[in-house]
């Protein structure tokens, strides 16, 4: 599904990414961990193209995200995205930030959008706040409507970028809850994330990253239970043992 | 006090009501086509093409280098050569306050785009919307809304600047003003009723920004 190839990237002279290479199968649920400024965060943006590449070879479902010419809307529109910072549109109701791009981009009516738009409102539990604007909610219910808005495309993948970083801790388990429930049925995921429990019970690979290079690509078992680099291990030993 | 005749102010009403109509017509019309060209402006400026940026770098560098009563005068005395025919004063001011403000307006609507966070832009662009969509239902509204304080301030400057066009022979209030109170030799009566007149409007713009402000600091 996702296809990624000795991926290199610079910010001038600085360099992000080392020649990455990994792959997400459909119904995939991979995980990529890391200390903060591994690059997981740039390398996750490159999958749609957020992030331009300098040298290497994207792909998702067939087509070539770093071809020159690619048409990056249309690929976009198929692949979700959920990000740190929620980045729901404020001037906008919950309804209207679900239905944008559904109306815009799919060319869906207002009926289809609004009824796609209840519908996933209500399974992320927020079916009450659809009148609502954003800065009227939790920072939990905006990452929940996040995710219903990527979802309101009916992606073949969803990319989420620390979807629980900028939480207080007592609402990262209402956004894991709909993560899980997404990956369980089937959804192809890939995540950045410190969340070492939700990475346990969903994932089926873990990338550990460090300093734009892939340590440790591996079946989540065996990435926790016998993590080969000594910067892996002493990554996990940083954020399990508190 | 005793030699001061105010009712000239009220015996030439209708003919002052006239020329602060014309003031506010063109400030009105000129904030329209400014904040627009403005913005299409702040456009080019940010759109990473480097013609276009530059280009518009350069006009409104041009621009806000020259006095706005020079702009005035070229456009009365240029748009009819450069089309043929005369187009009026009121065009022509139009055309000149339009082409004047765009440049600050522009920079104005660059500042508010630039305060809109880049994640925004990625949250539209990761659903597929493309450039244009993206500007118009995600950046320009959020910038035009932080904005708005700004822009009406520039509005308010506007409508003084507007006492210029009679250098282009326009009745407007403040010449309305001039020529009743030399045709009445009523000069002190006018020239502070022209001024309280003045006051009222740009004090009360002040006034909703203001308010406007503190509104959206809430």
């Amino acid at each position: 599904m996702i296809s990624i190839e000795n991926i290199s990237k610079w910010y001038s002279d600085f360099r992000v990414l080392t020649d990455c290479t990994t792959s997400v199968k459909k119904g995939e649920v991979v995980v990529v961990c890391g200390p903060s400024g591994s690059g997981k965060s740039t390398l996750i943006k490159c999958v749609n193209g957020l992030e331009p590449v300098q040298e290497g070879r994207i792909t998702v479902d067939g087509d070539e995200v770093t071809a020159k010419h690619a048409n990056l809307t249309a690929l976009r529109s198929r692949i979700g995205m959920v990000f740190q910072h929620f980045e729901l549109y404020p001037h906008m109701s919950v309804l209207e930030n679900l239905c944008l791009a559904q109306e815009k981009v799919l060319g869906r009516s207002r009926s289809e959008a609004v009824a796609r738009a209840e519908k996933l409102l209500a399974r992320v539990g927020m079916a009450d706040h659809v009148k609502k604007y954003p800065s009227q909610l939790s920072g939990g219910q905006q990452q929940r409507i996040a995710i219903a808005r990527s979802l309101a495309m009916d992606p073949i993948a969803m990319l989420f970028d620390e979807p629980t970083s900028a939480l207080d801790p007592e609402m990262i388990k209402e956004v894991l809850d709909v993560m899980v429930e997404l990956a369980q049925e089937g959804m192809t995921m890939m995540v950045v994330t410190h969340e070492m429990g939700f990475a346990r019970k969903v994932a089926d690979r873990v990338i550990f990253m460090d300093e734009g290079a892939i340590i440790e690509d591996r079946p989540t078992t065996e990435f926790f239970d016998n993590p080969v680099s000594e910067r892996a291990k002493d990554f996990l030993s940083k954020i399990l043992n508190h | 006090m005793a030699d001061f005749d105010f009712n000239v102010i009220w015996s030439s009403l209708p003919f002052l009501w006239q020329g602060l109509q014309l003031s506010l017509w063109l400030t009105f019309l000129s904030i329209i086509g400014g904040i627009v060209l403005g913005t299409l402006l702040a456009l080019a400026r940010l759109s990473g093409i480097l013609p276009l940026s530059l280009i518009a770098a350069t006009y409104v560098n041009l621009i806000r280098s020259v006095p706005l009563i020079l702009v005035i005068f070229w456009f009365f005395f240029l748009v009819p050569l450069a089309i043929g025919r005369p187009i009026g004063s009121f065009y022509s001011a139009l055309i000149a306050f339009v082409l004047f403000e765009a440049a600050y307006y522009s920079e104005i609507m660059r500042a508010g785009i630039q305060s809109v966070k880049q994640g925004q832009v990625h949250a539209g662009q990761s659903t597929g919307l493309n450039y244009w969509q993206i500007q118009r239902y995600v950046v320009l509204p959020q910038a035009f809304r932080n904005m708005i304080p700004i822009l009406v301030t520039q509005g308010i400057i506007l409508f003084q600047d507007t006492s210029l066009v009679f250098v282009v022979s326009l009745r407007d209030f403040m010449t309305a003003s001039s020529i009743v109170a030399r045709t009445e030799g009523r000069l002190v009566e006018m020239y502070l009723f022209a001024a309280v007149v003045y006051f009222v409007i740009c004090f009360s713009g002040s006034m909703l920004v203001r308010s406007l402000k503190s509104r959206m600091s809430t």
